[in-house]
């Protein structure tokens, strides 16, 4: 009995076996056709094979198939390049690149891919990338190709070299060979690379020049060192250089993030002097406001993002309003009262919405435009995000500035925020420059809520976390000062962003706040306190 | 006149006694089952998910015909998220409701709240959350896993498979993360990875401005070693830190990220665009193929009304406990809460995702151990798993405090018995 089982056993795992050797197809349709039915470690040997043969359509399906966009028809296997619109997938078929026609998304199911394969995409689609006849792409192939380097692709990255016509592209080239040099048994071909490689700064260059440059390292000839040192130092100063650029810019985008969340209650707080704790939620309005949107256009996730600006400035401004006229203006010169009355209401927007929306976070998508890097070099990269909203932040900074300073709108804020009863003699509707005040201030708080609504969760909870930083912004800053909110908020954005490598993010947050207490302290009216008759009144 | 009221007085009154008479012998005829998640606040995204488990599986449970005969009643609480609140919800389960089992809780915090509880009240808690281990009381079942079931796997499988050589240790600040990162580290350092390949840092609840730290991870990523992030953050502060690493280009086939509090029900509410390809460790997945799994996903929809809602590691624990429970109960014929904590240990259920689930007897199961790789549509491809189950440790053998210390109520009748001093510590947990 049990060497019968034996025998089926070892009959099952020669089968199995079988299968697993499978010979490959040697042809691209044939290779296309078994991709289906394929596991990862038979699409790997596909992507290998198909790299071999160099069929140019090769490069247009394994794109899309790293994309995600290859996908088989469930009825008969057949492989497409799609593309979606709506729920139906416009089908390219891979062989000729010609349309074929359309398709339900149910009725097709992802090629998928894993880290592993992905990867070996990239390296495969990098030496389809080396013939391309745009130089920048064949320059960004020898760069993907240069971050695992073995000798099938220094050799292939050598003949490249001599049909290579573009500076750019040879340069690349050259510093990848030179890298693979540095490894040479020939002393002066290693001097020769570490020459070559100075004055470069890529992270991969450093980090294969830096064993050299070590006393205990693998380098043994003592000018070869010298130069290696060289390079390495050159490298270094220019690494300490971006690093402080790059803190730099991250406290200046989060403190763009403070300013924009601050600067609509620098007006109700700073201008009116209503303690608003509902500014939060109105800012949590606005992010919402960007979701709904997204949801209406849910194809043009772009133009829903910029639509949402101008209708969270309305859907917030327009909340606002109804809160001054219906529960702040019977409270003026009672800020207690305000503070309980509108911190009641912030809890009962945050119910509103989770009985709404549901209590769980809503995704709000980001615009192709605004992911990803730009990569200003090898050291030195900004998020798009973040300069966009950056840029963001002092847009609206400036139209609230122009708004203050140069509408009659403004005019009057300010004849009110002054002096009421001048301003009322004079024949200003005080109660309506209020109520229009405080819907301006709310509306930019909907218009921060866009912002973050790329940065953080859309949840109901999201106004609470920010409250705090904006009153602590606006405090600092001086109330009523709008350029107070703004250097106050990139300064405590650029010195939490300082503290923060070698505080922890946790500490860094309490450290600041122990300087405000301290300032506060000192200058009670902030860094800019108002002047003249205006602060008297406060 | 007066002889009609008095006589519908009586009549009212003996209606009152027999309707009173009539709801004691129903109290009698069922088993309380005390259920114990926040509704409300901020856990009450995930643990209203547990609560509807429990429920379910009651359901099933009468739908058989019950248990000893009698029919499973659920008491449901809300505790709030509010942690105090938690042991007044539980001694209000076990004192003035009387149930016999409680399934509940989810954050650390909560269940420490709730032991000293339990111990007073000899109630009997399932606690279904992959948790920081340190711990093992007579009265708590421990469903998730420990951190030889999770945290190790992984680290073991990025270091052999992936080939890492330096690591990132990135949590949340607060109580999990900070003992799972004091086992890695321990762990990591006696595996021979040198203390400058090693980072560790923590954020707040809720950080959104992940920039500073995301540059960090780069840059320590840049030196030319294969390195890893592993992930305890916690809540929704994942999804700006996803967002990020997937701004600043970070891919998952250089630094891969595991994290072991990201599941599927985490990922239902974000653009996953970002994510795929990174990792997640569990014990469940809800894409792994099997029958039972199936037929588990087909009943939650059906209960649930809802036919995209997502099945989570948490829930195959509250699946595996309650199945547990009820074998026990049977065993012991009885809902009595002493004999049913001894007829628990050495109990067997099938997993979902094959394997059997067994009481060891520290209170905690054997688990199938998977890591998976993030699809584009919040699932989970499986790329790696354990060869068979592994049992839950209660004690970690890489931290210097706990390594001598076993524990055991089967035998040596102790959560805490330190094997060098040959003592049992009186502190039960």
């Amino acid at each position: 009995m049990l060497l019968v089982l034996l025998a089926l056993c070892l009959l099952w795992m020669s089968t199995a076996r079988a299968d697993d050797a499978a010979p490959l197809p040697v042809d691209f349709p044939g290779l296309v056709a078994a991709l289906p039915q394929a596991d990862f470690a038979a699409k790997q040997a596909i992507v290998t094979r198909m790299t071999e043969l160099h069929v140019p359509q090769a490069r247009v399906l394994l794109a899309a198939w790293l994309d995600n966009r290859l996908e088989s028809r469930r009825s008969d296997g057949k492989v497409f390049v799609v593309e979606e619109h709506d729920g139906t997938l416009v089908l390219v078929d891979p062989f000729d690149g010609k349309g074929a026609g359309e398709g339900a998304a149910d009725d097709f199911e992802r090629v998928r891919s894993n880290n592993a394969l992905r990867k070996l995409l990239k390296v495969s689609i990098a030496q389809f990338d080396l013939k391309d006849p745009d130089p920048r792409v064949r320059a960004a192939a020898v760069r993907q190709m240069r971050r695992d380097l073995d000798e099938d692709t220094v050799t292939a990255l050598r003949a490249a070299l001599t049909q290579e016509k573009d500076g750019r592209a040879q340069h690349e080239i050259r510093v990848a060979l030179a890298v693979s040099d540095l490894g040479a048994g020939d002393a002066a071909v290693r001097l020769a690379a570490v020459r070559a490689l100075d004055g470069e700064t890529a992270a991969d260059v450093y980090n294969a020049l830096k064993p050299l440059a070590q006393d205990s390292g693998t380098e043994s000839d003592a000018s070869m060192r010298a130069a290696a040192i060289g390079a390495v130092r050159h490298i270094e100063v220019w690494r300490n250089f971006y690093e402080a650029l790059e803190t730099l810019f991250f406290g200046l985008s989060l403190g763009s993030v403070l300013v924009l969340a601050a600067i609509g209650l620098a007006i109700t707080f700073g201008v009116m002097g209503v303690i608003n704790m509902a500014h939060g939620e109105l800012m949590m309005l606005g992010a919402y406001t960007a979701y709904v949107m997204q949801q209406l256009m849910p194809h043009h996730v772009g133009a829903a993002l910029l639509l949402s600006v101008p209708a969270a400035f309305l859907v917030s401004g327009l909340a606002g309003v109804a809160i001054e006229r219906t529960v702040v203006r019977y409270l003026y010169g009672r800020p207690l009262e305000t503070l309980l009355a509108t911190f009641g209401l912030s809890l009962i927007m945050q119910q509103l919405v989770r009985s709404v929306f549901s209590p769980l976070n809503r995704s709000v998508a980001t615009p192709e435009w605004m992911s990803g890097l730009w990569q200003v070099n090898d050291l030195f990269s900004l998020t798009w995000n973040r300069v966009y909203i950056l840029v963001f932040s002092l847009v609206v900074f400036l139209l609230l500035v122009l708004i203050l300073n140069r509408t009659p709108l403004g005019l009057k804020v300010r004849a009110v925020a002054q002096n009421r009863g001048m301003a009322r003699a004079m024949g200003v509707r005080t109660e309506r420059v209020d109520a229009l005040t405080f819907g301006l201030g709310s509306g930019i708080a909907g218009v921060a809520g866009v912002a973050l609504s790329q940065l953080t969760n859309v949840g109901p909870n999201l106004g609470q976390s920010y409250i705090v930083d904006s009153f602590m912004v606006v405090v600092f800053g001086g109330v009523g000062n709008l350029w107070g909110t703004l250097i106050s908020g990139m300064g405590l954005g650029v010195v939490n962003k300082l503290l923060e490598p070698y505080a922890g993010a946790v500490i860094a947050k309490i450290l600041v706040l122990v300087f405000l207490i301290m300032f506060i302290q000192r200058r009670p009216r902030g860094l800019f306190p108002q002047k003249g008759r205006a602060a008297e009144g406060t | 006149m007066n002889t009609k009221y008095l006589r519908n007085r009586l009549l009212a009154g003996a209606a009152a006694l027999g309707l009173l008479a009539a709801s004691a012998a129903q109290a009698e005829d069922t088993i309380k089952v005390g259920v114990l998640h926040s509704l409300s606040g901020t856990m009450a995204i995930s643990e209203t998910t547990l609560k509807d488990t429990i429920l379910m599986m009651i359901d099933e449970q009468n739908k058989k015909g019950g248990l000893l005969g009698k029919k499973l009643e659920a008491v449901v609480v809300d505790p709030a998220s509010n942690w105090p609140l938690f042991a007044e919800k539980a001694s209000e389960l076990l004192e003035k409701d009387k149930v016999a089992v409680v399934f509940g809780c989810w954050t650390s915090v909560s269940r420490k709240s709730v032991l000293p509880v339990f111990e007073k009240d000899d109630g009997l808690l399932f606690y279904p959350v992959q948790y920081e281990g340190e711990e093992s009381s007579r009265n708590v079942i421990y469903t998730g896993a420990a951190p030889n079931q999770q945290a190790i796997p992984a680290v073991d499988y990025l270091m052999k498979e992936i080939k890492v050589k330096r690591w990132v240790l990135e949590g949340t600040d607060y109580v999990y993360p900070r003992t799972t990162n004091k086992i890695l580290e321990a762990y990591l350092k006696a595996k021979g990875v040198k203390p400058e390949d090693i980072m560790i840092n923590y954020t707040p609840f809720g950080f959104s401005d992940w920039q500073s730290e995301v540059a960090k991870i780069k840059q320590f990523g840049s030196a030319g070693k294969k390195t890893a992030v592993v992930s305890t953050i916690n809540g929704d502060a994942n999804v700006p830190f996803y967002k990020e690493l997937g701004n600043q280009k970070i891919s998952a086939e250089d630094n891969p990220v595991v994290a072991y509090s990201v599941g599927e029900e985490e990922l239902s509410g974000v653009d996953t665009k970002p994510l795929v390809g990174h990792l997640a460790a569990w014990n469940y997945f809800e894409s792994i193929k099997t029958p039972a799994n199936d037929a588990f996903i087909k009943q939650w929809h059906e209960f649930i009304k809802n036919p995209k809602r997502t099945t989570t590691d948490p829930m195959e624990a509250h699946y595996i406990g309650f199945n547990l429970w009820v074998k026990a109960v049977e065993k012991a014929g009885t809902t009595n809460t002493d004999k049913v904590i001894d007829a628990l240990p050495g109990l067997e259920t099938p997993n979902l995702t094959g394997g059997m689930a067994k009481l060891l007897p520290n209170h905690h199961i054997t688990k199938p151990v998977y890591i998976g790789e993030i699809r584009d549509d919040g699932q989970f491809d499986v790329v790696w798993q354990t060869k068979g189950t592994v049992p839950g440790d209660a004690w970690s053998d890489y931290l210097p405090g706990s390594k001598d210390i076993e524990a055991d109520w089967v035998t040596l009748k102790c959560g805490n018995y330190n094997t060098v001093t040959k003592k049992c510590a009186g502190q039960n947990f």
